[in-house]
């Protein structure tokens, strides 16, 4: 193997029972929702093993999924057989913990406390085994029984989901990334931009190639200027000419560097975006300059931008196809010019930079394309244009100073978001369903409806919004009120009332009411309210009449502001 | 034919006794399995439960309640019908009722454990024909681990933590669990402190002959200014903590924080599972023994649980009842 790691042999490292230190550090993880304590925990972790294990555990904890050598139904049917239980009754407690790999440790019964442990020695063996039985179903199944029959239930969870794949233990990448770089001594954006692309740990050869520190640093993005929420009050009593307007989309935030001729497009999550976005990046490659510039990720069809929804069906994919690429479109929507040819923009003031940005940017590029300035001539104007933003799939609007220079963070007084007030209803509790997860055993799935002729009629499913105790509450009241019960769904007695929130009605014929909601959400618990007194089906029309937009392409903001579009 | 035991809207009924068995309404005469709240209601004209189980009852509904005391394996009759009480093993005082009408057998469990917890008599399984359960965790994913294990693994938690100068909060059960935890800390030398619902139900088993070990009253906590171990009922959780100074870790002792789902729902740093109910398998094994041909599955996981029993061969029906595992004891 050549050399992969500056650091690779500096620290002599035991390599004993390395997989038992990642079961520990899994459980330990559970145990503490302090981040300052994960943090210590997984750098002691990131120090304590070989290298290759360490990545496989950042690789794991980043969302890698190892190939799967027995699918999911497989899996239940050997754990249903050797804990001589009917398939039925796995599902049965599977839906109940919400959780395979542990509903799978828990069903097997537990080996004596004498046994030896089956568990292989580090955590690298285990996958590299899992690896080589992707196509030996047989040989799998033997493998997997015996680490079973072998191990305390703790680390039988572990190991399953290595299994099932999907590590999501309340452990951020980015949290991850910054332990494992500080365990190496290297820098976590230079890490980052290794793990974004195409990249497995037992393949270190591909992984990570002979890179210069300082280089790295070159390419990483400048820390984001924030908004913060506004209040009229901040800026009211100032010009409207202060600031500039766009409107505030709902898109991946990231910045597009072109430095040295070389691209990356990095979130400001951290994550790199090269292989997601591949269209964004070729088209910055061919720009004659250097630059970094500052915007938002959005898919963009039919002359228009299009819903956040949209732009989800492309993150699935780590490598869109040429399908997806057509079918979803991304676009680079910017805002800012942060440097230039190598020169930083940042202590510039904003106008400055926008005027620098509109002549980086090539004209009518299909790709790379820069924000509308709106040009509200009072506060009243700009009130509007803020009610309005919705009509055209925008979350709100962004004020931003013209005089104020880039700032990283979230600095009062230099960039606000102005977002629109939810639309809401008050709606009556029809239907209770058992969430999975953290909250396994409630019901947190709700089913919401409105009056219409006399009968309550389903429109929403919520989720959100509850306090813990007030879901225990409610929890409470749907075991003593249950209707009726169709697996994991309780008709309830129509009793409570919610206020919901939603961020957008439109017509469908796919809902029995004949409405769709987008985001809903619980406000709050009507308590003061009867079901009787809840909002009708009609209530809900009207107010997406009043949302409805024009439909007139000519009052489509890109368009009429268009001067870059 | 009417059946020996029903379920009428007041609870169980055995008609032929004109007597309830844990009744959630208000009755005349009801036989009490154990003094957990879900179990025993007040406001029943005459009780009749074992005498640990009437002791506590007087401390929690009060002196003036009409108790009749009846010790395990003594049979006494009620309008000809042949009761006697026998260990449940699920808390100090904790019974089985067993009724025996012309000939025929059948026991109510209440709640039990089939795991010794060093302060409640050991069950004893009674042969009968029919034989209502409880199944507060009957679903295959319930598995105890080794009782010693998990008192080893939470007082050497605790220990730690108290040595790293935490607070260390123990959400317990006041009737039962917090005792049982008091004398397995005792063993690591640890003295609880324990909230005055615990504190109560500790003397109140203290009076009637129990060994709950040895605690201390929160409140001389506040006084000594070092950290400590404080048991607390789940809903006093929360009060106690933001009066605690000084950093706190917080743990639950009970079957549902086996799950990393409940533990995490609750924001807990540790879950032990440590239960006073049998796991699935201490649920078969004690079905087993009973060798009733007739099972009723009442408290938990009804449905399944009969499900079970009924493809491997049983008479098995769920039996809804007002219980509420998932809440209470
Ligand atoms: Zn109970
Ligand atoms: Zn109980």
């Amino acid at each position: 193997m050549p050399a992969l790691w500056k650091l690779h042999s500096i620290l002599p490292r035991p390599n004993r029972r390395t997989m038992e230190k990642f079961a520990a550090l899994i459980s330990q993880l559970d145990g503490t929702t302090s981040t300052q304590e994960k943090l210590d925990l997984l750098v002691r972790y990131f120090q304590s093993v070989p290298d290759r294990d360490a990545l496989c555990a950042l690789a794991l904890l980043s969302g890698w999924r190892p190939r799967r050598c027995l699918n999911s139904s497989e899996l239940r049917s050997l754990a249903a057989k050797e804990a001589s239980l009917p398939l039925w009754l796995v599902e049965e407690a599977y839906h109940f913990t919400g959780d395979l790999a542990e509903t799978l440790a828990l069903l097997i019964p537990f080996p004596g406390n004498a046994t030896p442990s089956a568990l292989p020695t580090s955590l690298t063996e285990v996958l590299t085994t899992l690896q080589n039985l992707v196509s030996n179903p047989e040989r799998a199944r033997d493998f997997i029984l015996y680490v079973w029959r072998g191990t305390r239930p703790s680390e039988r969870f572990v190991f399953n989901k290595l299994l099932t794949g999907g590590f999501r233990i309340g452990v951020a990448q980015r949290m991850a990334l910054q332990a494992f770089a500080l365990s190496r001594g290297l820098d976590p954006d230079f890490v980052a931009r290794r793990l974004g692309g195409d990249w497995n740990p037992l393949d270190m050869d591909s992984a990570f190639s002979e890179q210069d520190q300082e280089e790295a640093d070159l390419h990483r993005p400048f820390p984001f200027c924030l908004a913060h929420p506004l209040e009229l009050d901040d800026v009211g009593s100032l010009s409207v000419d202060t600031f500039f307007f766009e409107y505030k989309w709902d898109g991946i935030r990231g910045q597009l560097l072109r430095v040295q001729g070389r691209c990356d497009l990095w979130s400001r999550g951290g994550e790199w975006l090269n292989s997601a976005f591949p269209e964004i990046v070729e088209a910055v490659a061919d720009l004659p300059s250097d630059g970094v510039l500052d915007g938002e990720i959005l898919i963009w069809r039919e002359g228009q931008i299009q819903s956040f929804q949209e732009l989800q069906k492309r993150i699935g994919r780590k490598k869109p196809g040429p399908d997806i690429r057509r079918r979803y479109p991304a676009i680079f929507l910017a805002f800012d010019l942060l440097s230039v040819e190598g020169q930083d923009l940042r202590t510039w003031p904003l106008a400055e930079r926008r005027r620098m940005l509109e002549e980086f940017l090539p004209a009518r590029h299909p790709v790379l394309r820069a924000s509308n300035l709106l040009q509200p001539a009072s506060w009243e104007e700009a009130l509007d244009l803020r009610e309005k933003a919705k009509n055209y799939g925008a979350e709100g609007l962004m004020i931003k100073n013209k005089e104020a220079p880039y700032h990283g963070g979230r600095k009062r007084g230099v960039w606000w978001k102005w977002k629109v007030a939810p639309l809401t209803v008050d709606a009556v509790l029809l239907y209770a369903q058992s969430g999975h997860g953290r909250r396994a055993g409630l019901c947190t799935d709700f089913t919401f409806g409105l009056w219409h002729e006399g009968q309550l009629v389903p429109f929403a499913k919520a989720y959100s919004g509850l306090t813990d105790e007030e879901m225990e509450e409610v929890n409470r009241f749907i075991r003593h009120n249950t209707l009726e019960k169709f697996g994991p769904v309780r008709r309830v007695k129509p009793e409570l009332v919610f206020e919901l929130a939603f961020e957008g009605i439109h017509r469908s014929s796919r809902h029995k009411s004949g409405v769709a909601v987008r985001f809903p959400r619980i406000l709050r618990w009507r308590h003061d309210k009867k079901a009787q007194e809840a909002d009708g089906l009609e209530h809900l029309k009207n107010l997406a009449l009043q949302r409805q937009p024009t439909g007139n392409s000519e009052s489509h903001p890109q368009k009429s502001a268009g001067d870059n579009f | 034919m009417a059946e020996l035991i029903e379920r009428r809207p007041e609870g169980l009924y055995v008609p032929a006794a004109d007597v309830y068995i844990d009744p959630w309404r208000p009755v005349e005469k009801a036989i009490i399995t154990h003094a957990h709240s879900d179990h025993a209601r007040p406001g029943h004209r005459a009780y009749l439960a074992h005498p640990v189980t009437a002791a506590v009852l007087r401390a929690r509904l009060g002196a003036h309640i009409w108790v009749e005391e009846k010790d395990y394996a003594r049979a006494f009759r009620i309008q000809g019908v042949r009761f006697s009480l026998h260990p449940a093993g699920h808390i100090p005082g904790s019974a089985q009722v067993r009724v025996e009408h012309k000939g025929e057998v059948w026991v109510v469990s209440g709640d039990y454990k089939t795991s010794a917890d060093g302060i409640s008599s050991p069950i004893d399984p009674q042969r009968c024909h029919v034989f209502i359960t409880e199944s507060t965790f009957g679903l295959p994913v319930f598995q105890w681990e080794a009782a010693p294990l998990l008192a080893e693994r939470l007082c050497s938690w605790a220990a730690h933590q108290l040595q790293a100068g935490c607070h260390v909060v123990l959400s317990v059960y006041s009737l039962g669990k917090a005792q049982r935890i008091t004398r397995l800390l005792n063993e690591a030398w640890i003295v609880p402190y324990v909230h005055p619902a615990v504190a109560e139900m500790s003397q109140a088993l203290q009076q009637a002959g129990v060994p709950v070990g040895n605690f201390s009253p929160l409140s001389a906590l506040e006084n000594r200014g070092e950290t400590g171990v404080i048991l607390v009922p789940p809903a006093a959780e929360e009060a106690v903590l933001r009066r605690l100074k000084g950093p706190v870790v917080t743990a639950a002792c009970s079957g549902w924080v086996s799950i990393r789902g409940f533990k995490r729902r609750r924001n807990l740093n540790q879950g032990f599972g440590i239960s006073d109910h049998a796991d699935w398998p201490g649920l078969l094994a004690t079905i087993r023994h009973t060798e009733a041909t007739s099972v009723r599955v009442t408290h938990g996981f009804s449905g399944p649980m009969a499900q079970y029993l009924s493809e491997n061969g049983l008479d098995a029906r769920p039996l809804e009842t007002a219980f509420n595992p998932a809440e209470a004891e």
